[in-house]
Protein backbone atom coordinates (compact mmCIF):
# COMPACT_ATOMS: atom_id res chain seq x y z
CA UNK A 1 0.00 0.00 0.00
CA UNK A 2 1.40 3.60 -0.95
CA UNK A 3 0.28 5.11 2.93
CA UNK A 4 3.11 2.41 4.56
CA UNK A 5 5.58 3.98 2.34
CA UNK A 6 4.50 7.35 3.23
CA UNK A 7 4.33 6.28 6.83
CA UNK A 8 7.58 5.09 6.85
CA UNK A 9 8.91 8.65 5.58
CA UNK A 10 6.39 10.54 7.99
CA UNK A 11 7.91 8.13 11.11
CA UNK A 12 11.62 8.73 9.81
CA UNK A 13 10.97 12.48 9.55
CA UNK A 14 10.07 12.96 13.00
CA UNK A 15 12.09 11.02 14.77
CA UNK A 16 14.61 13.04 12.71
CA UNK A 17 13.39 16.10 14.25
CA UNK A 18 13.06 15.20 17.86
CA UNK A 19 16.13 13.66 17.49
CA UNK A 20 17.40 16.99 16.04
CA UNK A 21 15.70 18.73 18.71
CA UNK A 22 17.26 16.66 21.87
CA UNK A 23 20.86 17.03 20.30
CA UNK A 24 19.62 21.27 20.20
CA UNK A 25 18.76 20.75 23.99
CA UNK A 26 21.92 18.86 25.18
CA UNK A 27 23.72 21.40 23.28
CA UNK A 28 21.99 24.23 25.59
CA UNK A 29 19.83 26.04 22.76
CA UNK A 30 16.30 26.12 21.07
CA UNK A 31 17.25 24.68 18.18
CA UNK A 32 16.95 21.83 15.53
CA UNK A 33 20.51 20.23 15.26
CA UNK A 34 20.62 18.89 11.90
CA UNK A 35 17.35 17.30 12.35
CA UNK A 36 16.60 16.54 8.67
CA UNK A 37 19.83 15.21 8.04
CA UNK A 38 19.53 12.74 10.46
CA UNK A 39 16.06 11.69 9.20
CA UNK A 40 17.61 11.15 5.66
CA UNK A 41 20.07 9.05 7.10
CA UNK A 42 17.26 7.41 9.14
CA UNK A 43 15.40 6.93 5.45
CA UNK A 44 18.52 5.39 3.81
CA UNK A 45 18.98 2.87 6.49
CA UNK A 46 15.98 1.88 7.15
CA UNK A 47 15.62 1.67 2.84
CA UNK A 48 18.33 -0.83 3.23
CA UNK A 49 17.09 -3.02 5.98
CA UNK A 50 13.31 -3.52 4.61
CA UNK A 51 14.85 -4.54 1.25
CA UNK A 52 16.94 -7.08 2.55
CA UNK A 53 14.71 -8.10 4.79
CA UNK A 54 11.83 -8.18 1.64
CA UNK A 55 9.13 -6.02 2.82
CA UNK A 56 9.52 -3.01 0.91
CA UNK A 57 7.00 -3.47 -2.19
CA UNK A 58 7.07 -1.23 -5.45
CA UNK A 59 3.55 0.26 -4.19
CA UNK A 60 4.84 1.04 -1.15
CA UNK A 61 7.82 2.56 -2.76
CA UNK A 62 5.37 5.17 -4.49
CA UNK A 63 4.47 6.75 -1.22
CA UNK A 64 8.04 7.78 -1.14
CA UNK A 65 8.94 8.50 -4.24
CA UNK A 66 5.75 10.60 -5.46
CA UNK A 67 7.41 13.03 -2.17
CA UNK A 68 11.24 12.91 -3.48
CA UNK A 69 10.15 14.10 -6.84
CA UNK A 70 7.58 17.07 -5.49
CA UNK A 71 10.44 18.56 -3.96
CA UNK A 72 11.69 21.03 -6.46
CA UNK A 73 8.10 22.48 -6.74
CA UNK A 74 8.20 22.71 -2.81
CA UNK A 75 10.93 24.71 -3.05
CA UNK A 76 9.64 26.90 -5.79
CA UNK A 77 6.43 27.64 -3.79
CA UNK A 78 9.26 28.24 -0.71
CA UNK A 79 10.35 30.72 -2.86
CA UNK A 80 7.46 32.49 -3.68
CA UNK A 81 6.70 33.68 -0.27
CA UNK A 82 10.35 34.73 0.92
CA UNK A 83 11.10 38.33 1.94
CA UNK A 84 12.22 39.28 -1.60
CA UNK A 85 12.00 43.00 -0.72
CA UNK A 86 14.02 43.05 2.02
CA UNK A 87 16.61 40.36 0.57
CA UNK A 88 16.80 43.17 -2.57
CA UNK A 89 18.06 46.02 -0.23
CA UNK A 90 20.63 43.69 0.80
CA UNK A 91 22.34 44.52 -2.32
CA UNK A 92 24.54 42.59 -4.25
CA UNK A 93 25.58 40.17 -0.93
CA UNK A 94 23.98 37.22 -3.05
CA UNK A 95 25.78 37.67 -6.16
CA UNK A 96 29.48 38.35 -4.59
CA UNK A 97 28.78 35.17 -2.53
CA UNK A 98 27.43 32.85 -5.21
CA UNK A 99 30.63 34.21 -7.73
CA UNK A 100 32.91 33.58 -4.95
CA UNK A 101 31.68 29.93 -4.24
CA UNK A 102 31.54 28.88 -7.83
CA UNK A 103 34.88 30.53 -8.39
CA UNK A 104 36.73 28.96 -5.53
CA UNK A 105 35.27 25.62 -6.17
CA UNK A 106 35.71 25.56 -9.89
CA UNK A 107 39.73 26.37 -9.01
CA UNK A 108 39.72 22.84 -6.26
CA UNK A 109 37.98 20.89 -9.23
CA UNK A 110 40.45 21.59 -11.66
CA UNK A 111 43.01 21.18 -9.08
CA UNK A 112 42.07 17.87 -7.94
CA UNK A 113 41.60 16.48 -11.22
CA UNK A 114 44.73 17.62 -12.54
CA UNK A 115 46.30 15.26 -10.10
CA UNK A 116 44.11 12.24 -11.37
CA UNK A 117 46.78 9.60 -12.87
CA UNK A 118 46.98 10.12 -16.95
CA UNK A 119 46.56 6.23 -17.23
CA UNK A 120 42.90 6.65 -15.58
CA UNK A 121 42.24 9.12 -18.06
CA UNK A 122 43.36 7.59 -20.69
CA UNK A 123 41.57 4.20 -19.86
CA UNK A 124 38.06 5.76 -19.17
CA UNK A 125 38.53 9.11 -20.90
CA UNK A 126 37.47 6.95 -24.33
CA UNK B 1 -19.78 37.97 -9.46
CA UNK B 2 -18.19 35.46 -11.39
CA UNK B 3 -14.67 36.94 -9.31
CA UNK B 4 -16.14 36.53 -6.02
CA UNK B 5 -16.63 33.03 -6.47
CA UNK B 6 -13.55 31.95 -7.50
CA UNK B 7 -11.48 34.06 -5.18
CA UNK B 8 -13.76 31.89 -2.49
CA UNK B 9 -12.55 28.82 -3.83
CA UNK B 10 -9.14 29.78 -3.97
CA UNK B 11 -9.25 30.91 -0.50
CA UNK B 12 -11.00 27.81 1.00
CA UNK B 13 -8.93 25.18 -1.30
CA UNK B 14 -5.30 27.33 -0.51
CA UNK B 15 -3.02 24.14 -0.96
CA UNK B 16 -5.01 22.70 -4.20
CA UNK B 17 -4.76 26.41 -5.23
CA UNK B 18 -0.67 26.36 -5.26
CA UNK B 19 -0.33 23.49 -6.17
CA UNK B 20 -2.31 24.65 -9.51
CA UNK B 21 -0.07 27.73 -9.68
CA UNK B 22 3.19 26.27 -9.03
CA UNK B 23 2.58 23.82 -11.77
CA UNK B 24 1.57 25.97 -13.49
CA UNK B 25 4.96 28.29 -13.12
CA UNK B 26 7.03 25.26 -13.35
CA UNK B 27 5.16 24.54 -16.91
CA UNK B 28 5.85 28.08 -18.09
CA UNK B 29 9.49 27.91 -16.80
CA UNK B 30 10.03 23.86 -18.77
CA UNK B 31 9.02 25.87 -21.73
CA UNK B 32 11.33 29.11 -21.56
CA UNK B 33 14.51 26.17 -20.65
CA UNK B 34 13.44 24.54 -24.13
CA UNK B 35 12.97 27.55 -26.30
CA UNK B 36 14.35 30.62 -24.98
CA UNK B 37 18.03 29.04 -23.35
CA UNK B 38 17.88 25.80 -25.24
CA UNK B 39 17.92 23.69 -22.30
CA UNK B 40 21.71 25.02 -20.68
CA UNK B 41 19.37 26.44 -17.54
CA UNK B 42 17.50 24.02 -16.75
CA UNK B 43 13.57 24.46 -15.81
CA UNK B 44 13.69 24.57 -12.57
CA UNK B 45 16.30 26.97 -11.70
CA UNK B 46 14.12 29.22 -13.88
CA UNK B 47 10.94 28.27 -11.91
CA UNK B 48 12.86 29.57 -8.52
CA UNK B 49 13.95 32.39 -10.13
CA UNK B 50 10.18 32.97 -10.88
CA UNK B 51 8.99 32.24 -7.52
CA UNK B 52 11.29 34.89 -6.37
CA UNK B 53 10.36 37.47 -8.71
CA UNK B 54 6.70 36.49 -7.68
CA UNK B 55 7.34 36.83 -3.87
CA UNK B 56 8.85 39.93 -5.07
CA UNK B 57 5.90 41.13 -6.38
CA UNK B 58 3.49 39.84 -3.59
CA UNK B 59 5.77 41.79 -1.15
CA UNK B 60 5.48 44.96 -3.14
CA UNK B 61 1.29 44.44 -2.91
CA UNK B 62 1.05 43.59 0.84
CA UNK B 63 3.70 44.96 2.12
CA UNK B 64 4.10 42.21 4.35
CA UNK B 65 7.30 39.50 5.06
CA UNK B 66 5.89 36.29 3.53
CA UNK B 67 5.90 37.15 -0.68
CA UNK B 68 3.15 36.04 -2.17
CA UNK B 69 1.70 34.32 0.85
CA UNK B 70 0.48 37.41 2.23
CA UNK B 71 -2.28 37.77 -0.60
CA UNK B 72 -5.24 36.06 0.38
CA UNK B 73 -5.87 34.61 -2.98
CA UNK B 74 -2.45 32.79 -2.52
CA UNK B 75 -2.31 31.93 0.90
CA UNK B 76 -1.99 28.02 0.33
CA UNK B 77 1.68 28.79 -0.75
CA UNK B 78 2.35 29.30 2.39
CA UNK B 79 1.43 25.82 3.33
CA UNK B 80 2.87 24.20 0.32
CA UNK B 81 6.53 25.97 0.36
CA UNK B 82 6.14 25.82 4.68
CA UNK B 83 8.77 24.38 6.73
CA UNK B 84 6.84 20.89 7.11
CA UNK B 85 6.15 20.05 2.80
CA UNK B 86 9.77 21.05 2.63
CA UNK B 87 11.66 19.24 4.64
CA UNK B 88 9.28 16.29 4.37
CA UNK B 89 9.81 16.04 0.71
CA UNK B 90 14.10 16.70 1.02
CA UNK B 91 13.78 13.52 3.19
CA UNK B 92 12.22 11.79 0.67
CA UNK B 93 14.76 12.59 -1.79
CA UNK B 94 17.21 10.52 0.68
CA UNK B 95 15.30 7.13 -0.62
CA UNK B 96 17.12 7.63 -4.21
CA UNK B 97 20.61 7.25 -2.40
CA UNK B 98 21.56 3.84 -3.27
CA UNK B 99 24.05 2.86 -0.86
CA UNK B 100 26.05 0.10 -3.18
CA UNK B 101 26.20 3.32 -5.52
CA UNK B 102 27.14 5.85 -3.03
CA UNK B 103 30.27 3.43 -1.96
CA UNK B 104 31.98 3.50 -5.55
CA UNK B 105 32.17 6.73 -4.82
CA UNK B 106 34.78 6.31 -2.86
CA UNK B 107 37.05 8.29 -0.66
CA UNK B 108 37.71 11.04 -3.19
CA UNK B 109 34.10 11.59 -2.96
CA UNK B 110 34.18 12.47 0.33
CA UNK B 111 36.71 14.96 0.67
CA UNK B 112 34.91 16.84 -2.60
CA UNK B 113 31.90 16.50 -1.17
CA UNK B 114 33.39 18.03 2.53
CA UNK B 115 35.54 20.91 0.53
CA UNK B 116 32.32 21.70 -1.37
CA UNK B 117 30.28 22.36 2.12
CA UNK B 118 32.79 23.73 3.93
CA UNK B 119 34.02 26.13 1.05
CA UNK B 120 31.37 28.15 -0.31
CA UNK B 121 30.66 28.15 3.31
CA UNK B 122 33.62 30.33 4.17
CA UNK B 123 32.48 32.23 1.12
CA UNK B 124 29.08 33.50 2.28
CA UNK B 125 30.40 34.09 5.76
CA UNK B 126 32.47 36.27 4.76
CA UNK B 127 30.94 37.91 2.26
CA UNK B 128 28.04 38.18 4.77
CA UNK B 129 30.54 39.92 7.09
CA UNK B 130 31.41 42.43 4.38
CA UNK B 131 27.71 43.29 3.91
CA UNK B 132 27.41 43.89 7.64
CA UNK B 133 25.64 40.86 8.90
CA UNK B 134 27.57 40.61 12.09
CA UNK B 135 25.45 38.21 14.00
CA UNK B 136 26.11 34.02 14.01
CA UNK B 137 22.82 33.58 12.98
CA UNK B 138 22.27 35.65 9.76
CA UNK B 139 26.29 34.86 8.94
CA UNK B 140 25.52 30.95 9.28
CA UNK B 141 22.01 31.26 7.29
CA UNK B 142 23.95 32.99 4.23
CA UNK B 143 27.11 30.98 4.36
CA UNK B 144 24.72 27.72 4.06
CA UNK B 145 22.91 29.30 0.87
CA UNK B 146 26.34 29.41 -0.66
CA UNK B 147 26.37 25.21 -0.09
CA UNK B 148 23.07 25.27 -1.91
CA UNK B 149 19.70 26.89 -2.07
CA UNK B 150 18.31 23.79 -0.03
CA UNK B 151 20.58 24.14 2.60
CA UNK B 152 20.18 27.51 3.17
CA UNK B 153 16.47 28.11 4.25
CA UNK B 154 16.93 24.79 6.26
CA UNK B 155 19.60 26.04 8.18
CA UNK B 156 18.19 29.38 8.75
CA UNK B 157 14.89 28.20 9.32
CA UNK B 158 16.47 25.81 12.39
CA UNK B 159 18.62 28.48 14.11
CA UNK B 160 16.37 31.21 13.58
CA UNK B 161 17.17 33.49 10.91
CA UNK B 162 14.88 36.35 9.72
CA UNK B 163 13.35 36.03 6.35
CA UNK B 164 15.12 38.82 4.71
CA UNK B 165 18.44 36.86 5.85
CA UNK B 166 16.70 33.86 4.78
CA UNK B 167 15.59 34.96 0.86
CA UNK B 168 19.12 36.94 1.01
CA UNK B 169 20.61 33.33 1.58
CA UNK B 170 18.25 31.26 -1.11
CA UNK B 171 19.03 34.38 -3.76
CA UNK B 172 22.93 33.21 -3.23
CA UNK B 173 22.26 29.38 -3.90
CA UNK B 174 19.67 30.27 -6.63
CA UNK B 175 22.32 32.37 -8.32
CA UNK B 176 25.24 29.25 -7.70
CA UNK B 177 23.18 26.75 -9.11
CA UNK B 178 22.15 29.09 -12.60
CA UNK B 179 26.33 29.96 -12.52
CA UNK B 180 27.35 26.01 -12.23
CA UNK B 181 24.74 25.17 -15.26
CA UNK B 182 25.60 27.66 -17.47
CA UNK B 183 29.61 27.83 -16.37
CA UNK B 184 29.97 23.90 -16.64
CA UNK B 185 30.10 23.41 -20.46
CA UNK B 186 32.63 26.65 -20.83
CA UNK B 187 34.51 25.43 -18.17
CA UNK B 188 34.81 21.50 -18.95
CA UNK B 189 38.29 21.69 -20.30
CA UNK B 190 39.81 23.36 -17.28
CA UNK B 191 37.95 21.41 -14.79
CA UNK B 192 39.52 18.12 -16.37
CA UNK B 193 35.82 16.95 -16.71
CA UNK B 194 36.68 13.66 -18.48
CA UNK B 195 36.43 10.43 -16.59
CA UNK B 196 33.24 9.58 -13.98
CA UNK B 197 36.10 9.80 -11.02
CA UNK B 198 36.44 13.85 -11.85
CA UNK B 199 32.79 14.03 -12.58
CA UNK B 200 32.35 12.57 -8.98
CA UNK B 201 34.93 15.16 -7.95
CA UNK B 202 32.84 18.05 -9.34
CA UNK B 203 29.58 16.79 -7.83
CA UNK B 204 31.25 17.19 -4.64
CA UNK B 205 32.34 20.47 -5.00
CA UNK B 206 29.66 22.09 -7.04
CA UNK B 207 26.88 21.02 -5.06
CA UNK B 208 23.46 21.89 -6.46
CA UNK B 209 22.08 18.99 -8.31
CA UNK B 210 20.18 20.94 -10.11
CA UNK B 211 23.29 22.75 -11.13
CA UNK B 212 25.56 19.38 -11.20
CA UNK B 213 23.04 17.68 -13.49
CA UNK B 214 22.24 20.36 -16.06
CA UNK B 215 26.08 21.32 -16.03
CA UNK B 216 26.88 18.01 -17.06
CA UNK B 217 23.79 17.19 -19.45
CA UNK B 218 25.31 19.88 -21.58
CA UNK B 219 29.03 18.87 -21.35
CA UNK B 220 28.80 15.00 -21.41
CA UNK B 221 25.88 12.85 -20.89
CA UNK B 222 27.22 9.68 -19.56
CA UNK B 223 29.06 11.90 -16.92
CA UNK B 224 25.81 12.71 -15.31
CA UNK B 225 25.19 10.29 -12.78
CA UNK B 226 28.23 10.11 -11.54
CA UNK B 227 27.99 13.86 -10.26
CA UNK B 228 24.64 13.86 -9.36
CA UNK B 229 25.20 10.47 -7.20
CA UNK B 230 27.70 12.25 -4.93
CA UNK B 231 25.65 15.98 -5.23
CA UNK B 232 22.86 14.24 -3.67
CA UNK B 233 24.48 13.87 -0.59
CA UNK B 234 25.64 17.60 -0.51
CA UNK B 235 22.24 19.04 0.99
CA UNK B 236 21.64 15.80 2.99
CA UNK B 237 25.36 16.70 4.71
CA UNK B 238 24.97 20.51 4.37
CA UNK B 239 21.55 20.01 6.24
CA UNK B 240 23.50 18.07 9.00
CA UNK B 241 26.25 20.42 9.24
CA UNK B 242 25.08 23.68 8.79
CA UNK B 243 22.83 24.06 12.05
CA UNK B 244 25.22 22.46 13.86
CA UNK B 245 29.40 22.54 13.70
CA UNK B 246 29.27 25.36 10.66
CA UNK B 247 27.12 27.51 13.35
CA UNK B 248 28.87 26.44 16.53
CA UNK B 249 32.16 27.31 14.69
CA UNK B 250 30.54 31.15 13.32
CA UNK B 251 28.90 31.65 16.97
CA UNK B 252 32.61 30.58 18.37
CA UNK B 253 34.55 33.50 16.50
CA UNK B 254 31.50 36.08 16.31
CA UNK B 255 31.23 35.87 20.37
CA UNK B 256 34.65 34.44 21.95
Amino acid sequence: MTIYGTALLAVCHLIGIITGDLFGRALGMETNVGGVGIAMLLLIIARIYLHKAGLLCATSECGVHYWGSIYIPVVVAMAMQQNMVAALRGGPAALIAAVGSVVLCGLFVSFINRMEPDTDVQKEGK
Amino acid sequence: MMWSIIEKAAKENGLVTAFAIVGLVMLVSGVISRKLTFGRVQGSAIAILIGLGLAYVGGKMSGGSKGLADLALFSGVGLMGGNMLRDFSIVATAFEVHAEEAKRAGWIGAIALLLGTVLPFIVGVCVAWAFGYRDAVSMTTIGAGAITYIVGPVTGGAIGATSDVMALSIATGVIKAILVMVSTPVAAKFLRLKTPRSAMVFGGLAGTVSGVSAGLAATDRRLVPYGALVATFHTGLGCLLGPSLLFFIVKMFVSP
